[in-house]
């Protein structure tokens, strides 16, 4: 017996894929298109007068100082966020994991932040660790801390990478948690049979099945912290003091809005795209490929 | 039933389109847009002027909306003009008027408009530091001056006094200015001896309008695009020098960027600070000491020190749009002329405390016995106006100035965490801003 499509007409599944593909052209094409269109340009606010200056903006861009120190200063928040978001979410999926009573509802309050908005999320945090008015603030002054994040720049990249980690770690735990629920009980018993700890049940079987998991989360990581964290710069320090936490995409927000360069702007957005689109390159071949059961 | 009901909704729709679409001719009246940045209780008062316009006369309607601060308000009307849609009048704030006046196609020029409209106006009813801001170096008015503040000196009189400074004597230069924030933390009178707030405008831009020296070459900008930065000058480095030695010393203490350091002074932790006229208000309200206003000082070694001050605020912008009428543009000539009252001036700066932009709002005011009743409120205004302004003192007009103004700042907190000398601080400064401003040339050559 052949295997046969139930519809033979060729248009529906045009038809029915059409409003995925519209959203998808008008929403990220469209302004992917005018990114790169926008970026080979320099145009006044206006829009009024428009020269083609070829790869200008990218010039500019790439042999200004301040824009390589942001781009370490990202690639330091972005490792910083992962690490922290990473370990602490496979700890506590690991603990989560375990017999306990009561673990769905510490698995339900572990997920509630992902559901916080990253604004209202770093003005919890403003609460807690604002120099005067928050209380974590007002106690560390008072034992002799010299805490203030608007004037120290050391200070505010810890509390914003702190602050966007959090965010982080309830979409960790959940990924790493159903990991860890896929790995056969019975390989477990026979290593606890054998004698192995606890310590190296978990580096030598665990570790190794779950990291494909593992590296699905990096890069989604990675990509979250360049790209998600602009709420919470924007909302705990604006990417002061004097740039200490202006990163990648808070400088295409204040060069394109604030300062209303187009062009430069568009080419830094399209940088981070070929970033992003590196990134998901490497999960595609690389990953994919390399880590196996 | 569920047909009817179908039915019913769609033809209610359908009657709530008409309506939409007739309202205008309906109304009967010219529908105006006017886009501001204030947010309450100051916007408040300006839509009530607005509502005003529109009762007073039964051809246009002012339909005044808020549109989140000054920034936010510039680019929502950049991006409404990309989309063939800006409103007819946007309130823009006065380092965006570089901006604007480079924007040749997308403004009506004051002057242009009060021709063609035939309506006699005579810019010499503003007082010259307002009318010189927003206008070409041919004395041209571009723009509609509206809200404008200008950098004065708030001082603590109980502070004063507890330190044995006579309080009704405020420094007048910056050698007694320093020696009064020294006595107050000598005797502790406050915490923090002098701070100031938008450290760039007023320890730069004002600061070189009253010494008579240049912020920019070509008048600060007012006569060409290719101005450079001077901030790096002698006089320049020795105002931040002694910033420098003042908070090393303990007697000034860096409040934070734009208006952050505002706060210092109402609560009494600091005892002088530099801020805007318009801090006023709030003083007012949440000070509960005596308190002073001053002119800001000088150093009395510098040839012409003190010149005037300059503005700071916004003012109205008329923008153009395709098949934008002549009558459209009429509604705003009436409603400019109507806010150029002397009464509507006069009102504005005792509600809100903005300065009298116009020499017959200052004298209503007067008459009224304002400045009497409360003294100190004539400050800002006779600090503008105390002599003619020189090509260094009539304003700046600099590309992009809302992000040199954030370099400027940057530079100095660098400076001023111990991370580079003065020098270093305004020549970093100068080579930054220059490259903003060649940028901006090169975009609207």
């Amino acid at each position: 017996m052949k295997r046969r499509v139930i519809f033979n007409n060729k248009l529906l599944p045009y038809l029915l894929l059409a409003p995925q593909l519209a959203i998808t052209l008008v929403f990220f094409f469209w302004p992917a298109f005018q990114a790169i269109y926008q970026s080979v340009l320099m145009q006044d606010p206006f829009g009024l007068r428009s020269q083609f200056v070829w790869f200008d903006n990218f010039t500019v861009a790439l042999s200004n100082p301040l824009y390589l120190e942001s781009v370490k200063r990202t690639f330091l928040f972005a490792f910083s966020v992962t690490a922290i978001a990473m370990t602490s979410a496979l700890l506590l999926a690991f603990l989560a994991d375990k017999q306990i009573r009561g673990a769905g509802v510490y698995k339900v309050l572990l997920i509630w932040p992902y559901a916080v908005a990253p604004a209202v999320a770093a003005v919890l945090w403003l609460f807690i660790f604002h120099p005067s008015i928050g209380f974590l603030g007002r106690f560390l002054r008072e034992i002799g801390v010299l805490w203030d994040y608007k004037l120290n720049g050391g200070q505010a990249m810890l509390l914003v990478i702190l602050a966007s980690s959090w965010k982080q770690v309830s979409y960790n735990f959940l990924f790493f948690l159903a990991a860890l629920q896929s790995i056969p009980k019975s390989v477990l018993e026979a290593a606890s049979i054998d004698g192995a700890s606890s310590r190296r049940r978990f580096w030598t079987i665990v570790f190794p099945l779950i990291s494909p998991t593992s590296f699905f989360l990096l890069v989604v990581n990675m990509v979250y912290s360049f790209f998600d964290t602009f709420g919470v710069i924007h909302a705990l320090t604006g990417g002061g003091p004097a740039k200490a936490t202006e990163t990648l995409i808070y400088k295409v927000y204040s060069d394109g809005v604030l300062h209303l360069d187009l062009g430069g702007s568009s080419a830094q957005s399209v940088i981070l795209m070929i970033i992003v689109i590196g990134l998901t390159a490497i999960q595609f071949r690389f990953i994919e490929r390399k880590v196996h059961y | 039933m569920v047909k009817r009901c179908k039915g019913f909704v769609f033809a209610l729709a359908t009657a709530a389109l008409i309506m939409i679409l007739a309202g205008p001719v309906w109304a009967q009246k010219v529908e105006l847009q006017f886009w501001h940045g204030l947010a309450q209780p100051l916007g408040g008062l300006l839509e009530k002027i607005a509502a005003d316009f529109s009762a007073s006369q039964d051809k246009y309607h002012v339909n005044a909306t808020f549109k989140g601060s000054y920034p936010d308000t510039m680019v929502a009307a950049i991006a409404a003009y990309r989309a063939g849609n800006a409103p007819h009048i946007v309130q823009m704030f006065e380092v965006g008027t570089a901006t604007m006046m480079a924007a040749r196609e997308a403004i009506k020029p004051l002057h242009e408009m009060m021709r063609e409209s035939g309506v006699p106006f005579d810019p010499r009813a503003y007082i010259p530091a307002v009318r010189g801001y927003y206008s070409l170096p041919d004395g041209r008015m571009m723009s509609m001056p509206f809200n404008s503040s200008t950098a004065v000196m708030f001082y603590n009189k109980d502070a004063f006094r507890k330190a044995g400074l006579d309080p009704e004597k405020p420094p007048r230069t910056w050698a007694e200015l320093r020696a009064a924030a020294q006595r107050i933390r000598a005797a502790n009178a406050a915490n923090v001896g002098f701070t100031t707030s938008w450290p760039t405008w007023t320890q730069f831009e004002q600061f070189s309008a009253i010494h008579d020296t240049p912020l920019a070459s070509k008048a600060n900008g007012m006569e060409g695009m290719d101005a450079v930065l001077m901030i790096n000058s002698p006089l320049h480095v020795r105002h931040v020098q002694m910033l420098m030695d003042m908070q090393k010393e303990g007697s000034f203490k860096y409040g934070g960027r734009d208006s952050q350091a505002d706060a210092l002074f109402p609560s009494g932790e600091a005892a002088i600070i530099h801020g805007s006229s318009g801090l006023r208000a709030r003083i007012v309200r949440e000070a509960k000491f005596d308190w002073g206003v001053a002119m800001l000082p000088f150093y009395d070694d510098v040839k012409g020190a003190p010149k005037n001050s300059i503005i700071g605020g916004a003012s109205f912008w008329t923008m153009t749009a395709p098949k934008r009428t002549a009558e459209e543009y009429r509604g705003v000539v009436e409603f400019f002329r109507f806010i150029s009252q002397p009464d509507v001036v006069s009102k504005w700066h005792m509600e809100t405390g903005f300065l009298p932009i116009t020499f017959g709002g200052f004298e209503r005011t007067q008459a009224q016995g304002y400045y009497r009743a409360n003294p100190g409120t004539d400050i800002p205004y006779r600090q503008l106006t105390r002599t003619e302004p020189s090509e260094n003192s009539r304003g700046l007009r600099l590309g992009n100035m809302p992000e040199i103004r954030t370099i400027i700042q940057e530079e100095l907190e660098k400076a001023l965490q111990g991370q580079q000398t003065a020098q270093q601080a305004l020549d970093s400064a100068v080579a930054r801003g220059n490259v903003v401003l060649r940028t901006f040339e090169r975009v609207n050559r």
